[in-house]
């Protein structure tokens, strides 16, 4: 993991002026640490050994008083400062994730785990921008600023921090590098291990069953044991870099400590600077310190961050022009899957015909679909509407689609069908045609009703009369239906096998289908069974 | 869950280890000051090497008694996560699938899991800091309250501020917070699930731009919420450093009066002006674990509640013989219910002779995989009763009725492990032969024997490496191997086409042999098949109700 990421800046605007603020509260704390530092040496001495009563130290007092309600407010800044900022990183990231997958299209990304990324994934960012970032400018900055101020006051401290200063980073990247290694296979252990209790939990009932449950409590017994000792392994070696941390800061700060005490008794130095560096040697060393302690809560945020920039870097094709629709012809058309050919078609569909493409499950009927609109691309052959060829064409505005299973939005009903319509479109109609209107007036908030997650509460019939009615609402020249009437009891079927033929009507219609019924509604069949298989 | 109870020795080792690593940096901070004010007066060497030699002590016992610390308590915690784990497993393995019924959600065992997890962060990164703190604190205020009560005062009152105020405050803030964003999340979350599951209707009817500019809506007022979250979040770091600067500011005038009035050794000032600095990186980490604490907590409250679910079956004190072959089940008056007072099934009747095929067909929702549970007593009948060979079926222990009757349930489990390794749960010492032999019965032996790995390719999770047809062949395998007399199958609705279950059943049928077989369908052409057909409640909206399901000759 690199300390900051430049894509980071890159992509999201707002973490430059995050940065820019941190650096410069930064300064105002090492600044303030300094001060709060000079003004206690002076005051303690000044008490001790020329006897200043309380009158005489006021002034000192409201001083640091002052330095102390500053380092307050500096803090308080920095955290609110924090949130802002990486609230607006996770909008302006989430906004780019969003616009991606639509740009890129139906399939190119992994649903569940882009869902994952865009909620919880980029909240693990907040501790990046809140703890990690911070650290990391303020153990470049604090040394830098108490070496300046310790350097006029005592040479022979100054230059004992500056040597043991930078064994830190030294010795952390010299054990880190072991222990990251020996981490990262670690935490491949936990996950599996934290996995078989999942799968055993998951699988009770089964376990059951078979009378294998009460075995499996010995089990988890015995690999938690082992899940222990392994971890145990690591953390050892793993924890050894924090003791060689810890060591090298205290032992300095002792170090220091002893050395300015005996230079002391001899009267080389005076007790305020002595006191200066005494309280100014741990600060020197503490954000360095901290900066490793962050850098786990961080990771994670970076993980989900790298995840987002690698889904924004994928190119994506350029938006194409519209055509309109026309013959449409399949030449030698072959879309290939993996190394397997998916479709392998050649035909000639008029304007106004009505096509079944019929096969078993696998042949290709639906990825003939999906070539006019677009969403699987051509392994070989061509494909052309109206002479124009496909490529680099969109013939999506004039097709009407009505997938096997359509997607319900979580809105109104009206809204639903109203996908990609005009405001002022007659919806109500479009539910009449499509036969939908009667189950929807029948709702108590009719066209307003609310649907649930992915249209919860609707039979597979009513989803797909929605779908039709959307169909009906877009009158577009083309229609393309994905066996409309599967999970269909035939009932059911019947009714939307009859919107079927009112939609055709003077409309180029492709469908994919299975049932002989549905079959009989076209007006040429197409076999998309591969040669071989027949 | 009681936390007491996941204390173990190595534990309060940690604590102690803990306790005497942070008192070493207290130390270090007030020997050094001490030692500084003292040279200041010119000694002779030699009175300074007490103190020099415990700095340099406290230098070296800081690190190494925090590396105890945390080995220590990491081992602690691992133990105490093990024991969880065998007692959560245990009272699961009691309960599951009917006890649990109450919980019924998706990512039940995924949340479990995780929830368990949290015991070690709830011992490393809660207790522990908390109890080093209040070791360390407690004896800090007294050394410097000795010194000076006014400092000492202070001192206490900053580490309690610090360490419950803080806390506090934060709780209610995230509260607050959280009333405000957690809708918008949640709205947040719907409309990606959206953009996402339906892009391609969005894509095919041109709507998407439209969708991307709710998204950009919400997450601005998101965003907006988040901002003015903002100034609450600064507090906890704000007010650590008013009470770290306060209790040094406090100690610098009370030392000055006291040193004024002769009441505190001059060189003693340095050290109760300082020691709270050291004093304060320690507290400074408490409001970070109570906040870890509310998550844990969560957690643990879960595992509470799963913990305390009832059996939903009671074993019999003095088991009833196991009758001995051939069995014959029957439900009389049966009724039945998942969560007390609702009940799903009522007054059901249904024999199963020897040999017999019944097939059990019904709407969804009208109780068919109920009776399944009730006949591999994952549940017990709230009324009427159940008998093997006239055996009440309460008088049985559940695991030996689990040894004649079988169940293939709808969503068999498959285990993310090897083919063999899924077969062998249902009988552990089975020859590879056997296993060929069960999965020829299945239809599915060619297909493995297709494989490069053959019995030994692994299935994944949730057997994701296998096509719908196959799991469902490898789950009838193992339950083919298993040797029941009776045999419950739930025949899938999902994820599989119509023919390919009709096809399915068939071979399952077949393979059944002369087993007793109930096979659980919602295709009502399934008459030619079986024995017997019979059907279960026909109105799926009055579940209170439903009507009995008498045998109908076929």
């Amino acid at each position: 993991m690199k300390p900051l990421d430049p894509r980071l800046l890159r992509y999201a605007r707002a973490s430059r002026a995050y940065l820019a603020a941190t650096v410069a509260l930064g300064v105002a704390q090492a600044a303030l640490i300094v001060g709060q530092a000079t003004l206690l040496a002076y005051g303690i001495a000044a008490v001790f050994l020329d006897g200043l009563d309380l009158a005489g130290l006021t002034p000192t007092l409201i001083a640091l008083a002052a330095v102390i309600v500053g380092r307050a407010g500096i803090g308080w800044l920095q955290e609110a400062a924090a949130v802002r900022s990486s609230a607006a990183v996770k909008d302006e990231l989430r906004g780019r994730l969003f616009a991606q997958a639509a740009a890129l299209g139906p399939g190119q990304v992994r649903t569940g785990e882009m869902i994952a990324l865009v909620t919880r994934g980029l909240d693990a960012l907040d501790a990046y921008f809140a703890r990690y970032l911070p650290q990391l400018v303020l153990a470049a900055l604090i040394p830098a600023v108490v070496l300046a101020r310790l350097l006029p006051a005592d040479l022979v401290a100054t230059v004992t921090i500056v040597l043991t200063l930078p064994l830190i980073p030294v010795f952390m990247a010299l054990v880190g590098m072991h222990t990251e290694a020996a981490n990262r296979r670690q935490f491949r252990l936990l996950a599996r291990l934290g996995h078989h209790f999942l799968d055993v939990i998951a699988g009770l009932s089964t376990l059951k069953i078979f009378g294998r449950a009460a075995a499996q409590a010995g089990n988890i017994r015995r690999v938690s044991a082992e899940q222990r000792r392994v971890t145990m392994r690591t953390l050892r070696i793993a924890f050894l870099s924090s003791l060689v941390l810890e060591l090298l800061a205290t032992l300095s700060v002792a170090l220091v400590a002893v050395g300015i005490g005996l230079r002391l008794v001899n009267g080389d130095l005076s007790l305020q600077t002595a006191l200066l560096v005494l309280i100014l040697a741990p600060e020197a060393y503490l954000p360095l310190r901290q900066v490793g302690a962050q850098y786990h809560a961080a990771a994670e945020g970076v993980a989900a961050a790298e995840e987002a920039f690698a889904i924004l870097a994928a190119p994506v094709a350029p938006a194409f022009d519209s055509i309109s629709a026309g013959t449409i012809v399949f030449d030698e058309a072959v879309v290939r899957y993996r190394d397997r050919e998916v479709l392998r078609l050649s035909a000639t569909v008029e304007p106004g015909e009505f096509i079944a493409f019929v096969g078993p499950s696998g042949c290709g009927k639906s990825t003939a679909l999906g070539v006019l609109l677009g969403f699987a691309a051509l392994s070989d052959g061509r494909v052309s509407v109206g002479g124009v060829d496909l490529s680099g064409v969109n013939l999506r505005d004039s097709i009407a689609w009505v997938p096997q299973r359509p997607y319900l939005f979580a809105g109104t009903i009206r809204d639903n069908i109203a996908l990609g319509a005009p405001a002022d479109a007659d919806v109500k109609a479009a539910a009449r045609l499509a036969g939908a209107h009667h189950f929807i007036a029948d709702l108590p908030a009719g066209y307003e009703t609310m649907l649930g997650d992915d249209g919860a509460g609707l039979s597979a019939g009513q989803r797909q009369r929605l779908a039709l009615a959307r169909a009906f609402l877009r009158d577009a020249p083309i229609v393309l239906l994905d066996e409309p009437t599967a999970n269909l009891d035939a009932a059911t079927a019947e009714g939307v096998m009859a919107a079927i033929r009112r939609l055709a009507h003077g409309r180029t219609v492709l469908m994919a289908a299975h049932r002989p019924e549905l079959i009989a509604l076209a007006g040429r069949v197409l076999d998309l069974t591969p040669v071989g298989a027949r | 869950m009681n936390y007491l109870r996941l204390l173990r020795p190595g534990f309060w080792i940690a604590v102690l280890a803990g306790a005497a690593a942070a008192g070493c940096a207290v130390g270090l901070m007030a020997t050094s000051a001490w030692l500084i004010s003292r040279a200041a007066l010119h000694p002779p060497v030699l009175h300074l090497m007490v103190a020099i030699v415990a700095v340099r002590a406290f230098g070296v016992g800081r690190g190494a008694l925090r590396y105890v610390e945390r080995l220590t308590g990491h081992d602690a915690a691992l133990r105490a996560l093990g024991s969880v784990r065998v007692r959560l497993f245990t009272h699961l393995a009691k309960v599951a699938p009917a006890g649990l019924a109450g919980f019924r959600r998706a990512d039940l065992a995924q949340r479990l899991a995780a929830d368990v997890d949290a015991v070690l962060d709830l011992l490393t990164r809660v207790l522990l800091p908390y109890a080093v703190a209040l070791v360390v604190g407690a004896g800090s205020v007294m050394l410097i309250g000795a010194l000076s009560p006014i400092a000492g005062v202070t001192l206490a009152a900053g580490i309690l501020l610090v360490g419950l105020g803080v806390p506090m405050l934060q709780a209610r803030a995230a509260r607050r917070a959280d009333g405000r964003l957690a809708p918008l999340r949640g709205e947040l979350a719907t409309q990606a699930a959206d953009l996402l599951h339906g892009l391609p209707d969005l894509v095919a009817y041109g709507a998407a731009a439209d969708r991307l500019d709710r998204l950009a809506a919400t997450g601005a007022a998101l965003r907006a919420a988040e901002r003015r979250s903002s100034l609450m979040a600064g507090m906890a770091a704000a007010v650590t450093a008013l009470a770290t600067g306060f209790s040094v500011l406090v100690g610098l005038a009370a030392g000055a009066v006291a040193v004024r009035s002769g009441d505190l050794h001059g060189e003693l000032l340095a050290v109760i002006v300082l020691t709270p600095l050291a004093v304060f990186e320690t507290v400074g980490t408490l409001p970070a674990a109570a906040q870890r604490f509310a998550a844990c907590r969560a957690s643990m409250r879960r595992l509470a509640e799963v913990m305390a679910t009832a059996s939903p079956v009671t074993e019999p004190l003095s088991p009833a013989a196991l009758p001995v072959g051939p069995h014959t089940l029957r439900l009389t008056d049966v009724g039945a219910a998942w969560v007390p007072g609702r009940p799903v099934l009522q007054d059901v009747n249904l024999t199963l002779a020897p040999g017999d095929r019944v097939a059990l067909v019904g709407p969804s929702g009208s109780g068919k995989s109920t009776i399944a549970a009730l006949l591999v007593r994952f549940l017990d009948p709230a009324g009427g009763r159940i008998t093997l060979d006239g055996v009440d079926l309460r008088d049985i222990p559940s695991d030996r009725v689990r040894q004649i009757v079988g169940y293939l349930p709808e969503d068999a489990y498959l285990f993310d492990t090897t083919i063999a390794a899924n077969l062998r749960i249902a009988k552990p010492g089975a020859t590879d032969d056997e296993l060929r032999e069960a999965l020829t019965q299945a239809r599915l032996r060619d297909w493995v024997d297709g494989l490069p790995a053959g019995l030994e390719t692994a299935v994944g999770e949730h057997g994701m490496e296998l096509s719908g047809g196959e799991r469902r062949r490898l789950a009838l395998a193992r339950a083919l191997l298993a040797g029941f007399e009776v045999l419950i199958l739930d025949e899938p609705t999902e994820h599989l086409d119509d023919d390919t279950a009709a096809a399915l059943t068939r071979d399952l049928l077949a393979a059944a042999g002369t087993r007793t077989v109930l096979l659980i369908t919602h295709r009502p052409g399934i008459a030619a098949e079986v024995d017997r057909v019979v059907t279960l409640g026909q109105e799926k909206a009055a579940p209170a109700r439903v009507p009995a399901g008498e045998p109908l000759p076929a």
